[in-house]
């Protein structure tokens, strides 16, 4: 691992509000190309993280460097893709309109997206099954279309790594898979992908890295390696083991 | 018609304008009661740059009072940031603070100062062609025509530079974060424009009504799109109409100019919270009856779809076996004969072929919500619509 380049690199990194720490001291390195899945219990800060990584909240100690230089000077290399309740969905604009916005940053201020940025998007849309939904208001889409258009959003930043605030809540089995499929497809073209996830069932047939996350890193690594009851308890603080088998 | 006439009328129009571009991102950004703080709490401001300037139209003054409702916005984030109140008890806070002190700034001097609390108030449309603009002793026209066009003219230039930002900061300030367009550079853009076409259009219209130029015409354009660019459109057509026909209101009854615009907005939006289209209160209900009657629909079909004996399909039986009212009962049993997709035979109800497979279709689309099983029936059926 160590000849591998690190995608996000996460040092001493303190957050709080209201001088309340909800991250504590982190240290944090994500290798180039991984699937990772962020796990922790509500309230363990793993939105917080991303939203970190990203500069929306500015911490209060420690950095964050996105291949080797701070964020604000690499944002057009990370996708985000926000929790589905982050938004109004009634927002007055279409399906399209939502993915168009993924070109926004590479257009930067003041430019206009033009054919080539709808290009981009209309071919997101496609690779996540929603073309046939672009013109469709955005509240007469299900919860699952919705997280699709916010994936197809972040396809359209065309970045290298994408971070990702619980992509699967919400949505039914067959988007479930098909957003999954996605992911794969992500990492198989070299990309790092980065995903707050809740449901610890799926964690090894969907991630090849994890990080368990409570206020402070409990552990993080290849799921093979590290995805064992001992963290899970040490994360989430009960017997895990006990707790599934009743 | 007068020149003055001609004036008012204008003015009104480009108030009206200059108001319903930031309302719209204010509805949209559920921040209206931020209008109505911004536009109470410039007084102090006003006072304080009409004590400089002596005069209401000066740049000068329309910048120092626009400050203070930028002012108040900050001051509002601030104790909301403290965690200890909510928004709406932040603004109920600051803003009467800030008015109150704006009136007894004017009480104290109202000797010396021509400024009173109702024109601040109500505003007085038809005294703008009073003051006028004169250069080397040329008539240039009104002065507020004048700094409302200028306002205007500044809003939809940043309207038309900007909009990519303001549509992706409003919608996802997260995301317009990370892409780096800055969510707080638009939030206090806004707000200063907001400030700003306040300040000027107070003068015409007064504090209060400002506030209905701003969140009305956005708030009925919202029931009638489902489109930003349309949303925008609409609403300075609302607010333009409303001003114009608010001011011959006005002159038939021979009433507050200001007033009378503000009650037009009113019925305006009335009207269209009943009449909309889609979301308007009358096709609501509509949609909400004709669902209703189509789930009953659907419910029977499965009933005759699921029992094969002929008891449980006889006529009589019917409604005793689903338990519904006469009534409901035949208005059912007459739109599923009606649709073909149920046929009588000695008082026995069975299914048509067409019934049959619209039975099986709706089965699969209530189970597994995929749209394309249902795309033929949806011209019948409201239900399917989405």
């Amino acid at each position: 691992m160590d000849n591998q380049k690190l995608a996000v690199q996460i040092d001493d990194l303190t957050v709080a509000y209201n001088y309340k720490p909800v991250l504590w001291d982190i240290d944090l390195s994500v290798p180039e190309g991984v699937l990772m899945a962020i796990v922790g219990p509500n309230g363990a800060g793993k939105s917080t993280l991303i939203k970190t990584i990203l500069g929306i909240i500015k911490p209060i100690a420690g950095s964050v460097s996105i291949y080797g230089k701070p964020y604000s000077k690499q944002r057009k290399m990370v996708a985000y893709v926000p929790q589905k309740g982050s938004v109004d969905w009634d927002f007055p604009t279409t399906a399209l309109d939502v993915v168009m916005m993924g070109t926004y940053g590479s257009l930067g201020w003041i430019k206009r997206p033009g054919q080539k940025e709808k290009k981009i998007a209309l071919e997101s849309m496609e690779k996540v099954g929603m073309l046939a939904f672009k013109n469709r208001q955005i509240s007469q889409l299900s919860g699952g279309q919705q997280q699709r258009v916010f994936l197809a959003r972040a396809l359209a930043q065309d970045a290298a790594i994408y971070l990702m605030d619980e992509p699967f809540q919400g949505v039914d089995a067959t988007t479930e898979i098909a957003i999954i499929n996605i992911l794969k497809e992500l990492r198989k073209a070299g990309k790092t992908v980065v995903v707050v996830h809740h449901d610890l069932q799926t964690v090894p047939e969907y991630f090849d890295w994890v990080t368990f996350l409570n206020v402070k890193k409990i552990a993080t690594g290849p799921v093979k390696e590290i995805f064992n009851d001992d963290n899970l308890t040490k994360t989430y603080g009960i017997n895990y083991k006990v707790a599934v088998n009743k | 018609m007068s020149n003055p006439q001609i004036e008012i009328q204008l003015i009104a129009a480009l108030v009206a304008m200059a108001c319903a571009i930031p309302g719209v991102f204010l509805v949209l950004r559920k921040m209206a009661l931020i209008s109505d703080a911004i536009s109470h709490a410039i007084l102090p401001g006003i006072v304080i740059g009409f004590f400089i300037t002596q005069d209401l139209n000066s740049p000068l003054l329309i910048l120092l009072a626009a400050l203070t409702g930028v002012i108040t916005v900050v001051l509002v984030e601030f104790i909301q940031k403290t965690g200890l109140v909510k928004e709406d008890t932040a603004i109920g806070l600051v803003f009467p603070v800030l008015f109150s002190i704006g009136v007894i700034l004017i009480a104290k001097n109202a000797n010396d100062v021509h400024l009173d609390i109702d024109a601040v108030l109500l505003g007085e449309l038809a005294f703008a062609p009073f003051d006028r603009l004169m250069v080397r002793g040329t008539d240039w026209g009104p002065k507020s025509l004048w700094v409302m066009g200028s306002i205007l003219l500044i809003t939809i230039s940043l309207l038309l530079l900007f909009f990519k930002e303001l549509k992706v900061s409003t919608f996802d300030a997260g995301l317009s974060s990370a892409i780096g367009i800055s969510p707080v550079i638009m939030h206090y853009g806004l707000m200063s424009i907001s400030s700003i076409t306040v300040v000027g259009a107070f003068d015409a219209v007064g504090a209060i009504l400002v506030v209905a130029l701003m969140i009305a015409p956005a708030a009925t354009a919202y029931l009638l799109t489902e489109d930003l660019k349309k949303m925008i459109g609409l609403s300075l057509l609302f607010g333009v109409s409303s001003a114009i026909s608010g001011y011959w209101l006005a002159n038939i009854l021979d009433a507050s100019i200001s007033g009378s615009i503000a009650t037009t907005l009113g019925v305006l939006f009335l009207a269209v919270y009943l009449f909309a289209p889609k979301k308007g209160l009358i096709s609501v209900l509509y949609r909400q009856k004709q669902q209703k009657i189509e789930v009953s629909l659907i419910t029977f079909l499965l009933h005759l779809n699921r029992h094969e004996e002929e008891s449980e399909r006889h006529i009589n039986h019917l409604q005793e076996h689903i338990n519904w009212h006469e009534v409901r009962a035949r208005t059912v049993l007459n739109l599923a004969e009606k649709n073909n997709l149920v046929e009588i035979k000695n008082n026995v109800v069975s299914l048509t072929e067409k019934g049959l497979t619209f039975t099986e279709k709706s089965l699969e689309y209530i189970i597994n919500n995929k749209d394309e099983k249902i795309e033929p029936m949806k011209e019948d059926f409201f239900l399917f619509r989405g």
